[in-house]
């Protein structure tokens, strides 16, 4: 694909998925995530893939878990109705360690909400929204194009470190049609599973040196045991305090170890800047517009994009807010990767949240305006 | 103790004082320790039916059919 | 030590979490004599339970084996058969599980008629959780959440699935092992969604709260229901297989749609 193609976010959302090695979906229809599940229906029989379309938002996870178990890439899309039932497998996936994808194109408010309206509310909902202590990474595509390459890196990301992943796109992306280009250069990397090797000398949930236990699959030489209940390394429940702790640990530092490898953000004239912009999804594109006018205007403004929201890019941001004078957070939402940030920042006074909750962008002009005010 | 056709093995840690076999077993060749749990004490009665066996929730008994010739 | 025990059971697991006379671990020992009749490679079966007393059996049994949410048993197994469809699937729920909580996935699985053996395992109540009331609980039965027995109306659980298109239904109670064990088998060769709902029984959380006696009478009087059900009182009562049928299978279905898209052919990535 070197010719220039129109493409729909949640177009390039599935082609991702595929072109990352993705050979099952199962999904329930929910607007605005409805594309993906319908382009995945017509690519992967042609593939020799399943596609389910399944009773509910709750069986969807749950069956993309058990293909999962058998060694399938395997994902499944929804928006917020959906998410919220996802959560009890969301975390099922979690404490077994399934890798597995759940797109969520956000849109806005609680229960029904606005189904065709973009929002950026889920953010939280994606770390915290099952219950326990638990690990999860979630990224955020700001762009048509970044939206296939950031499928691709969240399958990638989920065979790697055996978690579930969630693709957060808001329902601008999901539905922006815009040019997209890929260079002939430019190639679809897969990551895969560390698979068992040696069953004989490895146990299912083992503690490894990097913390990923080696992947057993169901179907292959050597049978297991797979738990929701808190196990110990050879996958059977355990009520040892020891046991209990070591594995709730080991869910968090198997994330927390990698951060070099998994928090990816992107900077634009952060170094010089007086005044810096942190933005994700959609939102970075107005806040990257306003940069590019402040500096026009001879403000010194930049722009950190936050590509991996969760784990957060905890590191980079507090290093993009040194010596800054301001920090504006802008997003579709009341205040939610805000309270990260400033959860980061040395002076919380520092912080300049831009909250929109009516279905419209925030618009460059909003930014520049608070801008104005405090520079 | 008298042997009959059939040869009784019985696992006690396993038991779990239930009373199952004890009221199936047709030639009553069970009956309870102190502590509830079943002791076998005519195995020379066992008709080989396997019923303790079969229906043992805790998989303590299996009766070996013939053993005895 | 019986040879089908040290095959198909992880007995270092044993003894098992049930109490003592609880009918899961009759239910798992008819399950592991099937296994014995069937012969299949253990590598290739995957035992799949929910939440509950039963969906504590998974653990237990030397198989591929996914212990998964209270509910979502079916859900997770159709993704494995269809992500793997040569695996033998087999899929244990509690009454609660599959008629509660689950009951969605229940009646879909039947309706897609997925190649793979789901068993109920109905002992009347939510044993685990320490015997509330569940949609199996008969009417006027106390449980702890119904003091003073219960109001409400059940399930016919072979009706249900019979109705929602599984292809092979039958009702057994523990009291018929053999039957149970049969089933099993038949239930596993057969092409398509089978169900079986087991009478089972929950001593301690039921059976003590409803003045049922100890493990042998309530398996004594099962024994009675079962007798006197035979005498034809209808689908209600029935024991044993009341239905089969042939109906086009899932996987088979999907796999006749490949070849189609596949003529069409041309994917865009
Ligand atoms: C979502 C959810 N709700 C509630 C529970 C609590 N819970 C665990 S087991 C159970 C009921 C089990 O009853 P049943 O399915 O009949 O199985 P049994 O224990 O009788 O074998 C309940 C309500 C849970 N684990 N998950
Ligand atoms: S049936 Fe089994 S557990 Fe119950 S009393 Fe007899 S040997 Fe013990
Ligand atoms: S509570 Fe009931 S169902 Fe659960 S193990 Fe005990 S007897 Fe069995």
């Amino acid at each position: 694909m070197v010719k220039p193609k129109l493409m729909q976010g949640n177009e390039c959302c599935a082609l991702g998925a595929l072109a990352a090695g993705v050979r099952f979906f199962a999904g329930y229809p929910i607007t605005p995530s409805t594309e993906i599940a319908e382009i995945f229906s017509k690519e992967l029989p042609k593939l020799g893939g399943v596609f389910m379309q399944m009773e509910d938002e709750i069986a969807s996870l749950a069956a993309v878990i058990g293909a999962s178990l058998t060694g399938k890439k395997a994902i499944t899309a929804t928006s917020g109705p959906g998410f919220s039932l996802m959560q009890e497998n969301l975390g099922f996936a979690a404490v077994a360690e399934v890798p597995c994808v759940i797109v969520n194109v956000m849109r806005l408010g609680p229960s029904t909400g606005m189904p065709t309206l973009p929002a950026q509310s889920d953010v939280m909902q994606a770390r915290w929204g099952t219950h326990g202590d638990h690990s999860v990474i979630a990224l955020a595509p700001s762009s048509v194009k970044e939206a296939f390459c950031l499928t691709v890196r969240a399958v990638n990301l989920a065979e790697r470190y055996r978690v579930p992943v969630v693709l957060l796109m808001d329902e601008v992306i999901g539905h922006l049609r815009e040019r997209v280009v890929f260079q002939p250069d430019e190639k679809v990397v897969q990551w895969e599973r560390k698979q068992c090797l040696n069953p004989k000398s490895s146990q299912p949930f083992e503690e490894t040196a990097d913390g990923i236990p080696p992947f057993f699959s169901f179907g292959g030489e050597y049978r297991h045991h797979v738990t929701g209940l808190v196990h110990d390394e050879s996958g059977f429940p355990t009520s040892q305090r020891e046991g209990i702790s070591r594995l709730i640990r080991r869910l968090h530092y198997k994330i927390t170890q990698h951060l070099s490898d998994i928090v990816q953000v992107e900077e634009f004239f952060v170094d010089d800047a007086d005044v810096l912009i942190i933005a994700y999804g959609s939102t970075a594109r107005s806040a990257q517009a306003a940069v590019v006018r402040a500096r026009e205007e001879g403000k010194k403004a930049g722009l950190l994009r936050l590509i991996t929201l969760w784990p957060f890019p905890e590191k980079e941001v507090s290093t993009a807010a040194v010596n800054k004078k301001a920090v504006i957070v802008p997003e579709m939402n009341m205040g939610q990767l805000a309270l990260e940030v400033a959860r980061v920042l040395p002076d919380k006074n520092l912080l300049f949240p831009i909250n929109r909750v009516d279905g419209e962008l925030v618009t460059p002009d909003e930014i520049l305006s608070v801008m104005g005010r405090i520079y | 103790m008298a042997k009959g056709k059939h040869k009784l093995h019985f696992d006690r840690e396993k038991c779990k004082a239930c009373g199952i076999c004890i009221a199936f077993c047709p030639a009553n060749v069970f009956t309870v320790d102190i502590d509830y749990c079943a002791v076998i004490s005519s195995p020379d009665k066992c008709t080989g039916c396997r019923r303790c066996e079969l229906y043992c929730p805790d998989y303590c008994i299996f009766v070996e059919e013939d053993y005895y010739g | 030590m019986c040879a089908v025990y040290h095959k198909y059971l992880r007995l270092d697991h044993l003894p098992h979490i049930w109490c003592p006379g609880c009918g899961n671990g009759i239910v798992m020992g008819a399950f592991i004599r099937a296994m014995e009749d069937l012969k299949y490679d253990q590598n290739e079966v995957v035992v799949v339970s929910g939440i509950g007393c039963s969906g504590r059996i998974s653990g237990y049994l030397d198989f591929n084996t996914l212990h998964t949410t209270h509910g979502r048993a079916l859900a997770f197994a159709t993704g494995i058969k269809a992500a793997e469809p040569r695996l033998k699937i087999f899929v244990f729920m509690g009454d609660g599980d599959a008629t509660a909580i689950g009951g969605n996935h229940l009646i879909h699985a039947c309706r897609r008629n997925i190649d793979m053996t789901a068993i109920i395992i109905n002992n009347c109540t939510f044993g685990m959780t320490g015997g509330q009331f569940s949609p199996m609980t008969p009417k006027g039965k106390k449980a702890s959440t119904a003091p003073y027995g219960t109001v409400e109306r059940n399930f016919d659980i072979p009706a249900l699935a019979q109705a929602a298109g599984a292809t092979l239904v039958a009702r057994v109670g523990i009291y018929q092992v053999n039957l149970l064990r049969e089933l099993i088998v038949k239930a596993s060769h057969h092409k398509g969604f089978a169900l079986l709902e087991v009478i089972s029984q929950c001593p301690v959380n039921y059976g003590r709260r409803n003045q049922m006696g100890d493990p042998a009478e309530m398996l004594e009087d099962q024994k009675g229901i079962i007798k006197s059900a035979g005498l034809g009182q209808g689908l209600e009562n029935y024991f044993g297989q009341i239905f089969q049928s042939e109906q086009p299978e899932f996987i088979e279905e999907y796999n006749k749609m490949i070849v189609q898209a596949q003529k069409k052919g041309g994917c865009d990535v």
